[in-house]
């Protein structure tokens, strides 16, 4: 695998008889530098792997190669820690300053006894990778330090919890809100301007506010992440609703459609793939606003642990727990998107899970009364799986038309 | 020297015999749409701007008729107006009697660009007009399948708009437009997005849906020929401000083909359309004549 781009071969002067034979022209294949084109697929592939292997990478070389960084010592032999000095603290185990280190043993020199013995570490706050990536297992099986905190899965699941309630009621509320705003002037001067300034607020400033009014439990946490999430989302779909093509409006129009028609079955369907990527950025968003507000009246959920593994200076279990919120973030992320390529066929040309649906519906209803026909997917042989390419003008087609 | 002036024409306003008897006929047909001294102001930051003046004329039943005039005639403007997208600031438009108002499926319209919907598929693009009128779900894919048989795309029913040529999108949109049966089919240049090639074919494919299907057709376009063939009248409107020149009786006889585009009558009447056009409004020898320019 090459990232090295087009290798051009510098021509060679054709000396007589030498050259060979014209080799069939192969394809040019594309520079990796492409501008706004696609990248070959191996290459991306590639790429995709190298986004998270050169920060692995790194950090492996900061934690295992001996002199890169490692600015302290870890103390294996104190040697005699009776010798007096400025720096007569140094015990076994410690870890302790190179400048430490070295002034030490100038002490101990001087009382002439042997010098200590350690090796170079890293600071505490930044575990190697094999410690992480065992603390990933230690982290669930390791019974909490004090009674009545919570394992780690019982965090992890806490969290969900808050994340999933405070962006579903922020949905409810805010899709239709938003869905109102970007279609009818008269909903977007009524809420716009107010959920505006609302949204420059920042959402932890309410925490102490959440938390007199609906006490300790999960309900001020909802709420944080409610208010960070739902202002912005009714100015993020009212703009998307608001960018769907007036043209279609229109043509809907001189078809005889009503205003709420209008609404229902144009501009609703033409957002909707739009919308859905929105969402995705929000439910991000909202995971932003978690930490903060687990950490609001009683500590929960993952931030919960964090900070209690913080406090016990378990670094390598904070950074576990760290990458988890990570990784559910982007799993969750990763299936919505996959998701999203067999909700929109008309987009992706993917019209898989539709088909599953209506045969559904068919081996579910009774016999006769749904219809092949009276199915618009089913009655498709052509739909199989369709490139979203427009077809050739061909003659032959144009022909028993004209 | 054009082709047109070397030639001996024929009057344009000399009719044989079958086109008298067709514009006959014409005249006894009622009247669907009557225009009436329609005009339409712009507030602009250098005052009002008059876009339409004063255009007034009468569409009777299954008339074909063209509207045509140089960029900036407001040739848009006026078809949108019918189809209630727009308002006019004077004059009154009535069909059937009736005066138009917002849109609504008695003007169905076919744009210039594409605005099939793309996520529904063929058919139930065409069913559109019909569910929106609350026409039960069967009943309406039966009419679909009858109006895409008639536009000759029964095969790309489950298609998706994304999935189809330019041709077949405008294909599919005249079928949308015709399912609602329109008292008028207003069609804004809905052929100026394709290549010429496929802008004859529908040219000869709305002539033929034109002559099975019982519609009135007001067609805007700024293509010469195109108005010719397919038009009975012509309406040449001269810009600033969008007011009629002339109304031609076309003179070219029905069916129309395109071997036609040769014949004198044609030739005359597109040189008197050019001469309307072209030499009494901004015309480009006239600039490069302005301009000291000798043409070769």
């Amino acid at each position: 695998m090459t990232l090295d781009g087009p290798r051009r071969e510098p021509v060679a002067p054709s000396s007589a008889g030498a050259t060979a034979p014209a080799a069939p022209a192969k394809p040019s294949r594309r520079p990796l530098l492409a501008v706004r084109a696609p990248l070959p697929p191996r290459a991306s592939l590639v790429a995709g792997v190298l986004a998270f292997a050169l920060p692995l990478l790194a950090w492996c070389i900061v934690s295992y190669v001996p002199f890169v960084w490692h600015p302290l010592v870890h103390v294996r032999d104190a040697s005699d820690v009776n010798v007096p000095g400025e720096h007569s603290y140094v015990a076994i185990d410690q870890l302790i300053d190179l400048e430490v280190f070295d002034k030490r043993n100038q002490e101990l020199a001087r009382a002439n006894k042997k010098p200590l013995a350690g090796e170079r570490a890293n600071p505490i706050f930044l575990p190697a990778p094999h410690e992480v990536a065992r603390a990933f297992y230690t982290a669930f099986t390791t019974p909490p330090l004090r009674r009545g905190d919570f394992w780690l899965h019982e965090s992890l699941w806490q969290s969900c919890q808050v994340i999933f309630w405070g962006f579903i009621y922020a949905a409810l509320l805010g899709l239709p809100l938003g869905i109102l705003c970007g279609t009818f002037s008269l909903f977007s001067r009524l809420a716009e301007p107010f959920v505006d300034f609302v949204r420059y607020m920042p959402a932890p400033g309410f925490g102490a506010l959440a938390v007199a009014v609906s006490g300790l439990g999960n309900e001020p946490k909802i709420t944080i992440i409610f208010i960070g999430t739902f202002f912005q989302m009714v100015l993020i779909i009212a703009n998307t609703t608001r960018s769907v093509d007036g043209a279609l409006l229109q043509a809907a129009q001189t078809l005889g459609a009503s205003r709420f028609q209008l609404l229902k079955s144009v501009v609703i369907p033409a957002a909707v793939p739009s919308l859905y990527r929105d969402m995705r950025i929000l439910l991000g968003w909202a995971w932003t606003y978690l930490v903060v507000a687990e950490l609001i009246g009683e500590k929960s959920g993952i931030s919960a642990f964090l900070y209690q593994e913080q406090r016990y200076r378990h670094f390598d279990n904070v950074y576990a727990g760290i990458v988890m919120i990570g990784i559910i973030g982007l799993v969750t992320d990763q299936s919505l998107n996959f998701l999203g390529r067999f909700l929109f066929p008309w987009e992706t040309g993917n019209n898989s899970l539709f088909r599953l649906f209506s045969q559904i519906k068919l081996a579910l209803s009774p016999r006769g009364t749904a219809a092949p026909e009276a199915d618009p997917i089913n009655d498709s042989q052509v739909l199989e799986r369709m490139p979203i390419v427009p077809m050739a003008e061909t003659p032959e087609e144009e022909a028993h038309v004209g | 020297m054009s082709v047109e002036d070397r030639l001996e024409l024929p009057s344009y306003l000399h009719h044989t015999d079958d086109v008298s008897a067709r514009f006959a006929e014409i005249r006894r047909q009622p009247v669907v749409m009557r225009m009436a001294a329609v005009s339409r102001q712009f507030e602009s930051a250098q005052g009002p701007v008059l876009a339409l003046s004063k255009i007034s004329f009468d569409v009777r039943r299954r008339e074909l008729i063209s509207v045509i005039g140089p960029s900036g005639c407001g040739k848009s403007t006026l078809i949108r107006i019918v189809a209630g997208l727009e308002t006019c600031t004077g004059g009154s438009i009535t069909i059937d009697g009736k005066e138009v108002g917002e849109p609504a499926a008695d003007r169905g319209m076919v744009f210039q660009g594409y605005t099939l919907f793309p996520w529904l598929n063929v058919k139930q693009n065409v069913m559109f007009g019909l569910r929106m009128k609350g026409m039960p779900k069967p009943k309406a894919e039966r009419m679909a399948m009858d109006w895409l048989d008639l536009v000759g795309l029964t095969n790309f029913a489950s298609h998706y708009p994304a999935q189809l040529s330019g041709g077949m999108k405008q294909r599919v949109a005249i079928a949308r437009a015709l399912a609602n049966e329109p008292r008028i089919l207003l069609m804004d240049e809905p052929f100026g997005a394709l290549d010429a090639q496929t802008r004859a074919s529908m040219q000869a494919h709305l002539l033929k849906i034109w002559e099975t299907v019982d519609v009135t057709i007001l067609f805007i376009t700024h293509d010469l020929d195109e108005a010719i063939y397919l038009s009975d009248r012509i309406v040449v409107l001269g810009a600033h401000p969008g007011r009629i020149l002339e109304i031609i009786d076309v003179p070219v006889a029905r069916p129309r083909n395109t071997d036609q585009f040769l014949a004198g009558h044609f030739l005359a009447t597109k040189k008197r359309l050019e001469q309307l056009i072209h030499h009494r409004e901004t015309s480009p020898k006239h600039d490069a004549g302005k301009l000291g320019i000798v043409a070769a």
